[in-house]
């Protein structure tokens, strides 16, 4: 993996022009949308709930077509959702490695099960997860494709507090190890100045707040230039703190 | 009166073990006493004369009478042939209800082709077409078969197609995001995630099976349990019927026996294997 970083950075970025998308000749949920996310950065999404997050994830992932303007993007991608996805009916290392039919699979999966730390659960069945480990599975099933681009929409939004600090902090390792560029859609604040460069705002169908996290990591909540950066991000989302 | 409830729970080894399995052997014996006893009185009735037995054959001249139908080859015959009609009516709809329902689940094409005759079809009561049935296809082997492959068909059909279209969207969305093929789509998504409700037609197209059985061999046949059934009829032979419903009812239970077994080791990803009805 040492010697992608190099590879990666000088890689394709990913650029979004004039997007714009509808549903059903609706109003517009994204409208012109334009963002850039530099090769190996680390990009935080925030918006409120309806705000068009999940659409411009899914136009970007291929998911959803792309009727108006244009996306670039590497081709190499890989997506965590929400809910982890894997197929119950097939082992969580097997699920790590879904679609791959080389010989090198199974020394593969256990790799990066062992960077998510599920190397005990390699065999079980993945209705036996509990939430927590479901999510790693899932992140390593995205990891092993060694993607320049990931795409993680709201992932922890479904754990308990502390499970969401865990992964919060695997996010973090991982990254810093692959280097490549993730776009995380969140709506915690926190979790966005705990773990991007950058975060942008996403409202009436455009990016409205680009704010750049200058912060030396590992990151710290006590850090003041930390909370001077939350009261802006939550000024932005339209919630005020006192 | 206390609110408190305490739950303990001892490791079982030893003599705690053998224990429990005496316990085991105890509910055992529970669950068997009343058929038992049932059977012990119907015995009685009959040798005392309250039940007679142009009506209904007592237990002990069923036994005699199906080990005289076992020793004389009437009964392996005539199951043999009866378990080749519904193997060959079964593997026929299984066929027959796995490629439609693929059609259909796969396509919205197939749907539209396959389904609307096939939803029409199944409202008709299969039993119902017995006479144009002989009148078309005599009274081999043919109709006997068919009529356990049309009838088991449609449940086959009917689950497999429902268990391909519940298929969770956001699976085929996750492995659209990995780039599958449509072809690995449907080896490593389709088919596994409808084999449950395909096993559970299956459950119920074994049942249906036995039953177009019973009524094509009972309606004209030369040969199978149904016949030996109705021969019997003629000679007012209570005993032979209940030995052939008796066989019936074991062949029954055995192929619900099979079908729960296969449900059991081909699922075993599920973690609350339901634990399978009755048909
Ligand atoms: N498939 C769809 N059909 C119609 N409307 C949709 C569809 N997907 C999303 N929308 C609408 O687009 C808007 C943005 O949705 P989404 O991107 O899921 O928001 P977010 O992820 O930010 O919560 C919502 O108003 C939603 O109702
Ligand atoms: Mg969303």
């Amino acid at each position: 993996m040492t010697g992608r970083r190099a590879e990666v950075e000088s890689g394709t970025a990913v650029i979004v022009e004039q997007l714009t998308r509808r549903f059903n000749g609706g109003p517009p949920v994204l409208d012109a949308l334009d963002l850039a996310i530099a090769p190996g950065e680390f990009v935080a999404l925030l918006g409120h709930s309806g705000s068009g997050k999940s659409t411009l994830l899914r136009t970007l992932a291929g998911l959803d077509p792309v009727t108006e303007g244009a996306v670039t993007r590497p081709r190499d991608v890989s997506v965590v959702f929400q809910e982890h996805r894997l197929l119950p009916w097939k082992r969580v290392w097997k699920n790590v490695v879904l679609g791959q039919e080389d010989k090198g699979i199974r020394q593969r999966a256990e790799a990066v099960l062992e960077e998510v730390g599920l190397s005990h659960r390699k065999s079980a069945w993945p209705l036996t997860l509990s939430g927590g480990e479901a999510q790693r599975a899932a992140l390593a099933r995205a990891l092993v494709r060694e993607p320049a681009f990931l795409m993680l929409d709201e992932p922890f939004a479904a754990l308990d507090a502390l499970t969401r600090l865990k992964m919060q902090q695997l996010v973090a390792d991982l990254w810093k190890k692959h280097r490549c560029a993730v776009l995380l859609v969140t709506h915690d604040v926190d979790e966005a100045l705990l773990l991007a460069d950058r975060a942008v705002v996403l409202e009436r169908g455009q990016i409205r707040v680009d704010v750049p996290i200058p912060l030396p990591r590992p990151r710290r909540h006590s850090d003041p230039e930390f909370e001077r950066l939350r009261t802006l991000l939550l000024d932005a989302l339209g919630v005020h703190t006192s | 009166m206390s609110d408190t409830i305490i739950l303990t729970g001892t490791n079982k080894t030893g003599d705690t073990r053998r224990k429990n399995f005496t316990l085991e052997k105890l509910v055992f014996a529970r669950r068997y006493a009343s058929p038992i006893l049932l059977v012990s009185l119907w015995q009685l009735a009959c040798s005392s004369g309250l039940l007679s037995t142009r009506l209904l054959a007592s237990p002990a001249q069923i036994a005699v009478t199906g080990w005289t139908l076992v020793r004389d080859g009437t009964l392996p015959y005539n199951l043999g042939v009866s378990l080749l009609r519904a193997a060959s009516g079964l593997g026929i709809a299984i066929s027959v209800g796995v490629v439609l329902a693929l059609i259909s689940g796969l396509s919205r094409l197939g749907e539209d082709i396959v389904d609307a005759p096939l939803q029409i079809l199944r409202t008709l009561p299969a039993l119902a077409l017995v006479p144009l049935f002989i009148l078309w296809f005599g009274i081999g082997e043919a109709p006997k078969i068919l009529l356990v492959a049309l009838g088991a068909t449609f449940p086959i059909y009917l689950n497999l197609h429902k268990g391909i279209r519940t298929i969770d969207p956001k699976l085929l969305e996750m492995t659209s995001t990995l780039g599958f093929s449509r072809w690995q789509t449907i080896r490593d998504v389709f088919l596994p995630g409808a084999l449950p409700d395909f096993l559970t037609g299956l459950r119920y197209a074994v049942g249906v099976s036995w039953l177009m059985l019973v009524v094509a061999e009972q309606v004209n046949a030369e040969s199978g349990i149904g016949h030996m059934m109705m021969d019997a009829e003629d000679f007012l032979r209570t005993d032979i019927i209940l030995v052939g419903l008796l066989v019936y009812g074991v062949l029954g239970l055995l192929s619900d026996q099979i079908v729960r077994f296969l449900e059991s080791t081909l699922l075993a990803w599920r973690p609350d294997r339901r634990k399978g009805q009755t048909v």
